[in-house]
């Protein structure tokens, strides 16, 4: 059996996954932009929260995307099978993306911006507001983008925690060593990929406001 | 609470700034009288981007006390002192992702001035500062050469018509002939408006063009606080050194 026939028999369970698919990645990016961009606005006020931030950040990512699945799963309240366990893993995942490109764009404004800012006497809340958030916008939309591109690949392995997604036909193609059933997964998700990508993209240079 | 009116703008008593080791500015009184232009000159690294920045409080006093218009910087909510105070700055500093009209009323617009007011006063100010408010009100700083960048500049720090202006390096960064015109037309602008200007440089010959008073910095205090006329007779050894150089 070829791709085509597979798709063609099977078509509106394909698009249940992809959606499923998207659905956990929306969900867990839009979750990780609202914890991850006031979070790295705290780093740039608290300079001493950098390295604690960043450091619990960074020692989240490393830790191997199947076996925080499975470290979820016990857990009461975040944990559990099913797709709010997938959700909380793919948002620590995205966190890191987020809260050092929130750092880095706002930390990285020509110094003489803010200090015409400060010595013009706008507040805290006002140079945020006006002055380093449009200015770091493209740099912290280039994180969210990396953040929801590495997001659709770990939401393969959500299905291995009864998420749904994608990936259970990675899954089911892996058991039954069916590599048509392995690519009818993997093909949408590279697809997915590019496309939010793409589209993400196309966001960032619209909306950074930097001349 | 003071009845008297303070005939300083600005008084330093005793002030005393380290950062880390490093002492800034040491034990330094002075005072910047109303509606007079006051320039801190000296070295660099002797103190003088210190004590204007002790005036709009971007720096805070480790010992004595600042006082503007007769009140403690202390005592000032930090965003209601500097929007009295206009800062201008050599490296600009002007806002990259607004027009220049948005540059210029950006205190107003905090202030929450009408947009009819902002406007014109976008458009007085441009001309003040010898730009045509048609052709330059919506190009944006990437757009301007240094000298119009700093044009905008002078106007920004003007908008809201505070009655204090400090002034660090602002010229600096130029060309010699563009900093000779803005040098001339600044100081014009500074006696016509009446404003008390702390102005900040190391070059002894501009001192002595928008001067009423030198105040020289040397090492963190100042040795030396009186008309250009006495600079040029003074016998203190670091004022001898900088007049030396007008001789040349």
């Amino acid at each position: 059996m070829n791709l085509i026939e597979f798709y063609s028999r099977n078509y509106s369970e394909a698009l249940t996954l992809t959606l499923q698919h998207l659905w956990l990645v929306g969900i867990a990016t839009g979750v990780a932009i609202l914890i991850g961009v006031p979070l790295g606005i705290l780093v740039t006020r608290r300079p001493t929260l950098n390295r604690t931030v960043l450091g619990a950040a960074n020692i989240l990512q490393t830790i191997p995307s199947l076996a925080l699945f499975g470290f979820l799963i016990p857990l009461p309240f975040l944990g559990g099978v099913g797709a709010s366990t997938a959700i909380v893993a793919l948002v620590v995942y995205a966190l890191l993306p987020i809260i050092r490109n929130t750092v880095t764009g706002i930390n990285g404004i020509d110094p003489a911006v803010r200090e015409a800012a400060l010595g013009m006497g706008m507040t805290d809340g006002e140079l945020l507001r006006l002055v380093e958030l449009p200015l770091a916008t493209g740099v912290i939309m280039a994180g969210i983008r990396v953040a929801t591109v590495v997001g659709v690949g770990v939401a393969t392995i959500a299905a291995a925690i009864g998420a749904g997604g994608l990936g259970v036909y990675i899954f089911r193609g892996v058991a039954t060593v069916n590599n048509t059933l392995i690519l009818a997964g993997a093909l949408p998700a590279a697809l997915l990929a590019i496309g939010m990508d793409a589209a993400l993209g196309g966001l960032e240079r619209r909306l950074d406001a930097k001349r | 609470m003071r009845e008297d009116v303070p005939t300083s703008a600005v008084t330093l008593r005793g002030v005393t700034v380290h950062f880390g080791t490093q002492v800034a500015v040491r034990d330094l009184n002075l005072e910047i009288p109303r509606g007079k232009t006051v320039v801190l000159l000296g070295r660099s690294g002797s103190g003088k981007t210190t004590t204007l920045r002790l005036i709009n409080a971007l720096c805070q006093p480790g010992s004595g006390e600042v006082t503007v218009e007769g009140r403690p910087t202390t005592d000032w909510e930090p965003h209601r002192l500097r929007r009295t105070i206009g800062y201008v700055i050599q490296e600009v500093g002007l806002f990259p992702h607004f027009i220049v009209e948005r540059n210029i009323t950006l205190v107003p617009e905090l202030e929450r001035w009408d947009s009819a007011r902002r406007r014109s006063r976008a458009t007085e100010l441009l001309t003040l500062v010898g730009l045509d408010p048609e052709g330059f009100r919506t190009r944006y700083p990437a757009e301007l050469s240094g000298g119009q960048r700093q044009r905008v500049g002078i106007a920004r720090a003007l908008a809201a018509d505070p009655p204090i202006l400090l002034l660090d390096e602002p010229f600096g960064a130029l060309d010699p002939l563009t900093r000779a015109d803005l040098q001339k037309e600044f100081s014009n602008l500074a006696h016509r408006l009446g404003k008390t200007v702390v102005f900040v440089t190391h070059d002894v010959r501009e001192a002595m063009l928008l001067a009423h008073e030198i105040a020289l910095f040397e090492e963190g205090r100042v040795v030396f606080h009186d008309t250009p006329e006495a600079f040029r007779t003074s016998s203190h050894p670091e004022v001898r050194a900088f007049a030396a150089v007008l001789d040349q």
